[in-house]
C-alpha cells in the first residue's frame, strides 16, 4: 500500500517508538542547560549578555576524558539526537540511526555531546529568548550569527564540560560546516573532523533556494517585521512553504517519483466529473510543511538559514581553501551521496582537493543512494559500514592511548 | 605478501609521500607505513576495498582512475604506486602520463602476458591464457589491457619515461618466496619476456 510506504519514510529521520528492550538505543535521555552568565560578542560585533545551551550527552567519558564526540546538527535540527525524552515519545532523536550502542557512533565506546546551536528554538538562546533589557522576545533584533559564533559557544560548552580534546568534531550539512570551521579555529582540539553532505560554502543556486524560504516567512502576514511574538501570532503559512521548499530540494527528482508518482490522494480524472483533485506528493508535503511550522520558530529559520549563506570556509584566508586547510591538524573524514543536488559530490571533491594540496589526511566516500541529501541522515548501508569502520578506527587509537 | 611489496620497499624513501593508485585493501601502503614512515594516501573505486582502508586506518580517496589525477597537483608525491592496476584501466599510457606529471617518481608493476606459460597456453590450446596467476576468462577479466615486458619498454621508448630500475618476478607472485634470489633469477633477467611472471618497474619523466 502506497500510502502507507509514504508515511513510514515520511517518518524515516525516526526508526520508531522507545522501546526499553531496545538495545540499540540510548534509550530515555534529558536534555541539560549551560548557562554562560558573561558577554558573548558574536562575529557581527554584537554582545548577547548571556547565554543558554541546551544539550545532551550519551555514553560515558572515559577518566582521560579522549573518547568525547561532538555531534553538529543542520538547518532545522536540535540537540535532541538519539534516544528519547519520555517513553510514550513516537520518535527518537534526529539521528538515532547512528548514535547508539553497536551504531556508527557507538555509544559504548564515545562519549556523545550534542548542542542545541545559539539562535535556536529548542532551549537554547535565540530569537523567541528574552532579551534582557526590554523583557520582551528579541525577535529580528537577535543578532546575527554566523558559524563561527556557533563553534565558539560550543567551545564554551567544552570547558563547562571538561572536555580538553575532542575525538571527533561530526556534522551533516550545516552540521559538517561546523565540523569545518572547528578544524579551522581551534585545531588543536579536534583529532577528527567528520563531514556528511556538506560543502566550503553554498552556490548561488543553494543561496536563491533559501531566499526563496525567506521570502515566504517575510511576507507572510502574520510575519510582522518579525515581531509576531507581540501580536500572540506566528507565520506558520510561510513558515510552512519554507519547510515545503527545502523538503523538496533535499530529496532526489527518482525518490518523490518513485515514492509518490503521480498518485492521486482524493478525487479522480474520470471525464465528465468535476472533482477535488490531490496528488499524493501535494498532501505529504503540506503535512511537512504544518508539521514544521506548528513546531519551529520562523526567526530562527531565518538566521539558520542566513548562517548556512554566509558560510564560506576560506573568506578569510584570501579565499583559498588550501591556504584554510593548512590551518587543520586534524584527520577528515568526507562522505557525499550521489543523489544529493543542494550538496553535491562535486561540494565534497573540491573540499577533498584542497585538503589532499594542503597535505591534510583524509578519506572521501562517494555514497551511491537515492535518497537525496537527506541520506546522511538514513539508513544507507555503505554509508553505515564506511561511517562506522572510521569512527572505530578513530575508538581503537584513544583506547591504544589509554591503554599505554 | 606479494614479491613485488619487497621490491617496492627498496625504491621508496622513508617519510616520503606516496599516493597509490588501485591501493585495493590498502594493503601495501600498510606495509610502506610500518617499513618507511611514509605519508601515504590511496585512490580505489571499488566499495568493499576502501572500507577495509578506512577500517585499517590508510587514508584512501574514492575514485576512478580513468577520469584522470586532475584534483592531483604536478610533483605533488614523491612516488606514485600502480601495482598490478595497469592492465584494469581504459587507457594505460594515459593512466602513466597522470602518474608521472603527479609523481616525482613512479613505481608500476604489471602481470607480463610474454611469459613462456602464457605463450605455451595460447600456442598449444588456442586460447586465451587462463592460470593460477590469472585466473579470469577473456570475457569477465578486468584485465582489459594485458601487455608484455617489451611492450612496456617500447612505451617507455615511445614516451621519454626513463627508466631508474626493473625488477623481474618468477611464478606466483602471491608466493613472497618467489621473489627470493633462485637459480632461476640470471635467466629471467636475462631474458624476461619470457620468464618474468611479474614486472616491477621504477620510472620517472
Amino acid at each position: 500500500m502506497k500510502a502507507d510506504r509514504i508515511k513510514s519514510n515520511s517518518e524515516a529521520v525516526a526508526s520508531g517508538q522507545y522501546d526499553a528492550a531496545d538495545k540499540s538505543s540510548v534509550g530515555l535521555v534529558e536534555t541539560q542547560h549551560f548557562f554562560y552568565d558573561q558577554p558573548f560578542r558574536t562575529s557581527s560585533g554584537r554582545d548577547l549578555p548571556s547565554i543558554e545551551l541546551a544539550y545532551e550527552t550519551y555514553g560515558a567519558l572515559n577518566s582521560d576524558g579522549r573518547n568525547a564526540v561532538l555531534v553538529c546538527h543542520a538547518l532545522s535540527g536540535d540537540h535532541h539526537a538519539a534516544g528519547y525524552h519520555h517513553s510514550d515519545d513516537k520518535k527518537p532523536g534526529w539521528w538515532n540511526h547512528y548514535i547508539g550502542p553497536g551504531k556508527a557512533i557507538d555509544t559504548d565506546r564515545f562519549y556523545v555531546v550534542s548542542v542545541n546551536n545559539l539562535g535556536g528554538c529548542s532551549g537554547s538562546t535565540g530569537p523567541s529568548s528574552i532579551n534582557p533589557s526590554t523583557q520582551a522576545p528579541w525577535g529580528p533584533d537577535f543578532p546575527t550569527l554566523r558559524v563561527r559564533d556557533w563553534v565558539a559557544s560550543q567551545h564554551l560548552l567544552m570547558g563547562h564540560l571538561g572536555i580538553g580534546q575532542w575525538a571527533a568534531v561530526i556534522g551533516g550539512s550545516l552540521g559538517g560546516m561546523q565540523a569545518l570551521r572547528w578544524a579551522l579555529e581551534y585545531p588543536a582540539l579536534l583529532r577528527h573532523c567528520v563531514v556528511l553532505a556538506s560543502a566550503m560554502k553554498l552556490t548561488a543556486q543553494n543561496i536563491g533556494f533559501n531566499n526563496t524560504a525567506r521570502t515566504a516567512i517575510t511576507n507572510d502576514p502574520d510575519f510582522h517585521d518579525g515581531r509576531y511574538y507581540d501580536h500572540q501570532t506566528r507565520p506558520k503559512n510561510g513558515l510552512a512553504i519554507a519547510r515545503m521548499i527545502g523538503h523538496i530540494t533535499y530529496l532526489s527528482g527518482d525518490l518523490m517519483g518513485e515514492r509518490f508518482g503521480r498518485e492521486l490522494r482524493a478525487g479522480s480524472f474520470t471525464q465528465g466529473v468535476e472533482s477535488h483533485l490531490e496528488f499524493q506528493v501535494e498532501s505529504y508535503l503540506r503535512h511537512q510543511g504544518d508539521k514544521f511550522a506548528a513546531s519551529f520558530d520562523a526567526n530562527t529559520y531565518l538566521l539558520m538559514l542566513r548562517a548556512l549563506d554566509y558560510f564560506d570556509l576560506a573568506r578569510e584566508y584570501g579565499d583559498d581553501p588550501v591556504t584554510a586547510f593548512r590551518e587543520a591538524q586534524c584527520k577528515f573524514f568526507v562522505a557525499s551521496f550521489t543523489s544529493d543536488w543542494r550538496f553535491s559530490p562535486v561540494r565534497s571533491r573540491e573540499m577533498v582537493d584542497a585538503l589532499i594540496a594542503a597535505e591534510k589526511p583524509v578519506s572521501y566516500v562517494e555514497i551511491e543512494s537515492s535518497l537525496g541529501h537527506d541520506s546522511f541522515l538514513l539508513p544507507v548501508p555503505r554509508y553505515q559500514t564506511v561511517f562506522s569502520a572510521y569512527m572505530r578506527k578513530i575508538s581503537e587509537e584513544y583506547e591504544m592511548k589509554g591503554g599505554e | 605478501m606479494r614479491p613485488d611489496f619487497l621490491t617496492i620497499e627498496q625504491w621508496v624513501k622513508p617519510n616520503s609521500r606516496i599516493l597509490d593508485l588501485g591501493c585495493g585493501d590498502g594493503a601495501l601502503l600498510k606495509f610502506l607505513q610500518q617499513k618507511k614512515q611514509v605519508r601515504s594516501l590511496g585512490v580505489e573505486i571499488d566499495a568493499s576495498n576502501i572500507a577495509t582502508c578506512i577500517g585499517n586506518g590508510i587514508d584512501v580517496i574514492e575514485q576512478d582512475l580513468d577520469q584522470g589525477l586532475a584534483n592531483f597537483a604536478d610533483n605533488s608525491f614523491d612516488t606514485v604506486l600502480l601495482t598490478q592496476t595497469l592492465q584494469a584501466v581504459h587507457r594505460p599510457d594515459f593512466v602513466l602520463q597522470e602518474m608521472l606529471r603527479v609523481g616525482k617518481e613512479c613505481i608500476i608493476t604489471f602481470p607480463n602476458f610474454g611469459h613462456w606459460q602464457a605463450r605455451k597456453y595460447l600456442l598449444t590450446r588456442g586460447k586465451m591464457p587462463v592460470s593460477k596467476f590469472m585466473p579470469h576468462e577473456w570475457y569477465n577479466t578486468p584485465n582489459i589491457h594485458f601487455c608484455t615486458v617489451n611492450d612496456f619498454e617500447v612505451l617507455c621508448e615511445q614516451r621519454d619515461i626513463s627508466v631508474l630500475h626493473r625488477n623481474f618476478q618468477a611464478a606466483n607472485y602471491r608466493d613472497a618466496t618467489a621473489s627470493r634470489p633462485s637459480a632461476f633469477s640470471p635467466i629471467i633477467d636475462r631474458w624476461p619476456n619470457l620468464f618474468a611472471a611479474q614486472a616491477v618497474y621504477h620510472v620517472t619523466s
